[in-house]
């Protein structure tokens, strides 16, 4: 491929309803920008109904890894305009877009004309009739490519794999492709991408919650309780076939309580065990995550999180279960947050969290969320982490064993049954150094300040956060707002200004010394997270300490934040 | 309003809200609810005196497409908001509704109770087999070869029975009705709702995006060939060995309904205090 | 009978639009259109302008529904003009049965009378229909097909 020069990103958004297929035509075109070495990711959005929907395929293709969605989008391609006003705050455009539609289905509704947009008209319906057998979206497909100037060959090379052996549409879908690449020659330019970096390492195509499941079994998981819940019933199919491939089973439950109960049933045998839910599921299992917490039984919940609260939005992103992850069980209870900060990370992310679960014989919450959840990204692969879940067992037959032995650090040599001599009843009542439930204070004061100390003393390494840049003024952030902080760092830094980046991983245990270390000398602090509660502020008051200035940007989804919201609060530096 | 407009009985279509449904065409839920208003509108029902409760999935969007008042909750536990809600109100009229997935699974403790509890209300779930508003995955009543992605190549598991678990459970009536059939299923419903106690009916009602061989099912109903008894036990018999199609009240008894005598003070709570004094 | 069919045929409109299936939404609407059309009439001609009073639960048929009322469970959100007007022209053969049958049944020659006239009408409405059928394309090949899957929003 040439060296060429361009813009470093191309975000494209593939509207269209009742059975246009913008979303197939999207992931194959994200597919084909993959195989021809760019990165890349969709988003997916749609209306309530089940089929038929109107429906827009956000993409972002990039010569660089991306982590989020652009401020704008370049290029609108629109099957149709039904219902598309729906769409109009997630598709942001503005004069230097382009927007093409098909002439035969009217005009594009105002909410999406009047930012001054370009406009240009290419036949979809018509062209798909004039080949017999293909359909608009590969007419689609095909001009999007072209016109971010990824080869046809690569195009229907993706369109090929789709079809099964000896399917007669194929040839058709091949000249549907053509003649949208051949449509594509008479329009107004589209900003061409930047020639991508050649791969020094090879890259994945997956989702947050296709990740989330993968680090799951890398980090041991074999035994998942499962109940559907949007957007996480995806790691739970991703890992209904792969855990009986490693010897591991999944079980569909009746419902959330069930879930986290055999989950923590399977993990008192030894097992290391996992669910994953949204918001409504989490707060169905505070019971349960209370009891894993008393008895010690390792167990990691994968909370994917949604608009909330109550049923709230199902199928778009929050960051609002930051209160309950973190405190939202009864009695003084604490357990492991871990939040991933990226698409890749969500695999990372829920190793560590299996690992630190059965090391330290806690509950893990993975608080994921749904525009990472259900991303397709790709990603360079995840580096091969070494640890996995290892719960520290005691010696067969130990005399007088005492399964929550007071130690030094916290963490009590494990049996499992079938470990002969060291027989105990895990017990959620509070219990003395043998698991007898005792309501002295002497044994409550001393477990509860075991079970805190094993948390609070564990060196948890460099893993803790993401701390990039420097500058007395930092922008301190999880999860999804990260891909969008580090964007406005950049921008930043272009014009001179040079802002520290702390995107914390490990949310619970509070860790306020290395949070104030990362701090030093910053004068500035913009804390970034999207809920209406500004939750993750609050926490940090709460427990740590943050220096000089504090200022708070949080916003509801279901908009993202965008790195431009971030960049002009930093330049801007006032109350939002 | 006038008087006489007033006075005028409702009609059916006055119990449909102007909300359309977001059910895929063809879901047999839109019948349901056609059948549902028609039910009301002759029993003379009057909208603002009927709560329509329910839980989470497709099937449970139906209390905004009635206009009645409505309670959209939480996943499973319709059952449990409508009992309090009849309890506290014996004077309204109390439908809850929901699915398959909704009501044997995450709900079955609280079907179980209220089978038991036998408050005045009325159950309607629609029954598709399938979690539809999850992308598909199976139900308690899913045959347990249907393959899906959380459970490949099928459930392995025996279907519920859900009739004759409401039987073992105590309830009052048993019923079960067909979607492709709107005015039996509103005939069916009508006297459930006019029946006291509590009054279970289920409305296999087809999925037409997950399980398009349920089209069949048309072909499969048939009126159920005996008239409802009111011995529990020989209901139970006969729903244990029929094929799940047949239609019809299977079982009416007699049992007394649960209902607190709410709204009667025998004492004022000064007088409650009488015990404090020294 | 067509007060119901004309209710059903917009509740089908209803539906189609929300599905954005606009062409067959619009069709639907216009079926419901000439339904009403049709009760107009005959309230005009033989009821004396006025409307029965239908029970508020709607009219008791025998076998179901109303002979003129289309099953809900023959839609697809993805269907077709041609699919449509199948159903309505089912729905005509219904209709028109439904009265040829009454007619050869009841012994009152007033109403056997009445039923004939009924008969001969749906009977024409069955030769419009057909009649549209034939100006209308058949369902391209794949008519149902949507590359895209599901989406769940619970």
């Amino acid at each position: 491929m040439h060296e060429r020069a361009g813009v470093t990103s191309l975000s494209i958004a593939l509207t269209g309803s009742g059975g246009a297929g913008v979303m197939t035509a999207g992931s194959m075109l994200l597919e084909a920008a993959a195989q021809a070495g760019w990165y890349g990711l969709m988003v997916r959005s749609s209306g309530p109904q089940i089929r038929g929907g109107e429906a827009a395929a956000l993409l972002r293709l990039a010569a660089r890894p991306v982590d989020c969605l652009d401020d704008r989008f370049d290029l609108v391609i629109a099957v149709d305009w039904q219902n598309l006003h729906r769409f109009a705050d997630e598709i942001p455009l503005d004069a230097e877009s382009l927007m093409i539609g098909d002439p035969d289905q009217g005009d594009p509704p105002e909410a999406f004309t009047q930012r001054g947009t370009r406009l240009a008209q290419v036949a979809f319906k018509r062209m798909a009739k004039a080949i017999p057998g293909s359909w608009p979206n590969m007419i689609v497909l095909g001009l999007a490519g072209a016109l971010a100037g990824l080869p046809a060959e690569t195009l229907k090379a993706v369109v090929r794999k789709s079809y099964k052996k000896g399917d007669e549409g194929l040839a058709a879908s091949f000249a549907a492709v053509e003649a949208g690449v051949a449509a594509a020659a008479n329009l107004p330019p589209a900003p061409r991408l930047a020639s991508p970096a050649r791969a020094a390492k090879p890259r994945w195509l997956l989702t947050g919650n296709e990740a989330a499941g993968c680090g799951a079994v890398r980090g041991g998981v074999r035994f998942v309780a499962a109940y559907p819940i949007t957007p996480a019933t995806e790691i739970l199919e991703w890992l209904a076939p792969a855990l009986a491939d490693v010897g591991g089973a999944l079980v569909q439950a009746e419902d959330e309580l069930a879930s986290i109960n055999m989950a923590i049933g399977a993990s008192f045998g030894g097992v290391p065990s996992l669910t994953a839910t949204a918001g409504p599921g989490l707060s169905l299992m505070t019971e349960a995550l209370g009891l894993a917490v008393a008895a010690e039984v390792p167990v990691v919940v994968v909370d994917v999180m949604r608009g909330g609260p109550s049923t709230g939005i199902p199928a778009k992103s929050e960051q609002s279960d930051v209160n309950i992850a973190v405190n939202g069980l009864h009695g003084d209870a604490p357990r492991i947050v871990v939040a991933p900060n990226s698409i890749a990370d969500c695999l990372a992310a829920t190793q560590w969290a299996v690992h630190l679960s059965e090391t330290l014989q806690a509950p893990a919450i993975v608080l994921s969320d749904q525009y990472l959840g259900q991303t397709r990204a790709v990603v360079d692969r995840p580096a091969d982490l070494s640890f996995m879940g290892e719960r520290a067992l005691a010696a067969p037959r130990t005399e007088g064993y005492k399964r929550y032995a007071l130690t030094e650090s916290g963490v009590s040599p494990a049996a499992v049954p079938g470990m002969p001599g060291n027989a105990y009843t895990a017990e959620g009542l509070e219990h003395n150094e043998r698991g007898i439930p005792s309501s002295q204070s002497r044994d409550h004061l001393a477990q509860l300040a075991k079970r805190e100390r094993k948390l609070k003393q564990h060196d948890y390494g460099d893993r803790w956060a993401e701390i990039e840049g420097e500058g007395d003024t930092a922008v301190v952030t999880f999860g999804s707002c990260t891909g969008a902080a580090r964007e406005a760092l950049a921008r930043a830094a272009q014009d001179g200004r040079s802002v520290r980046l702390v995107s914390m991983r490990l949310l619970s245990p509070a860790q306020p010394e290395r949070l104030a270390k990362a701090l030093q000398g910053v004068k500035r602090v913009l804390v970034v997270e999207q809920n209406h509660g500004a939750q993750f502020h609050r926490y940090l008051r709460a427990d740590f300490d943050l220096p000089g200035e504090v200022l708070s940007y949080h916003r509801a989804g279901p908009l993202p934040i965008r790195p431009d919201e971030i960049y002009r609060q930093i330049k801007e530096w006032r109350r939002a | 309003m006038t008087a006489a407009a007033a006075a005028a009985p409702v009609t059916w279509q006055a119990f449909k809200s102007d909300y359309k449904p977001i059910w895929c065409p063809g879901c047999g839920d839109y019948s349901v609810l056609a059948s549902v208003a028609k039910a009301f509108a002759t029993l003379e029902l009057r909208p603002e005196n009927v709560a329509v409760v329910s839980g989470i999935g497709c099937s449970s969007r139906i209390p905004a497409y009635t206009s009645c008042y409505g309670f959209h909750g939480v996943h499973g536990r319709a059952l449990a908001a409508g009992t309090g809600l009849k309890i506290a109100r014996p004077d309204l009229t109390v439908l809850v509704a929901g699915g398959d997935g909704d009501g044997y699974s995450i709900g079955g403790n609280h079907f179980l109770h209220a089978c038991r509890r036998n408050v005045d209300i009325t159950y309607v779930v629609m029954d598709n087999h399938v979690y539809g508003m999850t992308k598909g995955q199976p139900s308690p009543t899913t045959e347990p070869d249907w393959d899906s992605k959380l459970s490949p190549g099928g459930t392995g598991l025996r279907t519920f029975h859900p009739l004759v678990i409401a039987l073992a459970a105590g309830a009052n009536f048993v019923a079960r009705a067909f979607s492709g059939d709107p005015n039996e299923t509103a005939r069916i419903l009508a006297e459930a709702i006019r029946t006291p106690g509590f009054s279970f009916v289920e409305i296999l009602s087809p999925c037409v995006t997950f399980c398009p061989e349920q089209r069949e099912w048309k072909s499969l109903v048939r009126p159920a060939p005996v008239a409802a008894t009111d011995d529990p036990a020989r209901a139970a018999r006969r729903i244990m060995t029929d094929d799940g199609f047949n239609i019809g009240v299977l079982y009416k008894g007699v049992r007394k309904p649960y209902q607190p005598p709410v709204g009667k003070a025998a004492k004022r709570p000064a007088d409650l205090e009488a015990g404090f004094a020294i | 009978m067509e007060v119901e069919a004309a209710e059903r045929y917009a509740s089908f409109a209803d539906a189609m639009d929300l599905h954005n299936n606009r062409e067959v939404a619009e069709l639907f609407r216009k079926l419901a259109r000439i339904e009403q059309l049709h009760a107009d009439q005959l309230f005009e001609e033989d009821l004396s302008r006025r409307a029965p009073a239908l029970p508020p639960g709607g009219l008791r048929w025998d076998g179901g529904e109303g002979p003129e009322t289309a099953a809900p469970d023959e839609l697809h959100y993805r269907m077709q003009p041609y699919h449509a007007l199948q159903i309505a022209l089912d729905c005509e053969k219904r209709a028109n049965k439904f009265f040829s049958e009454y007619a050869s049944k009841t012994a009152d020659a007033k109403l056997r009378k009445a039923a004939r006239e009924m008969a001969a009408e749906e009977a024409e409405h069955v030769r419009l229909i057909e009649d549209w059928i034939k100006r209308t394309p058949p369902p391209e090949k794949d008519w149902e097909h949507d590359p895209d899957p599901p989406f769940v929003s619970d």
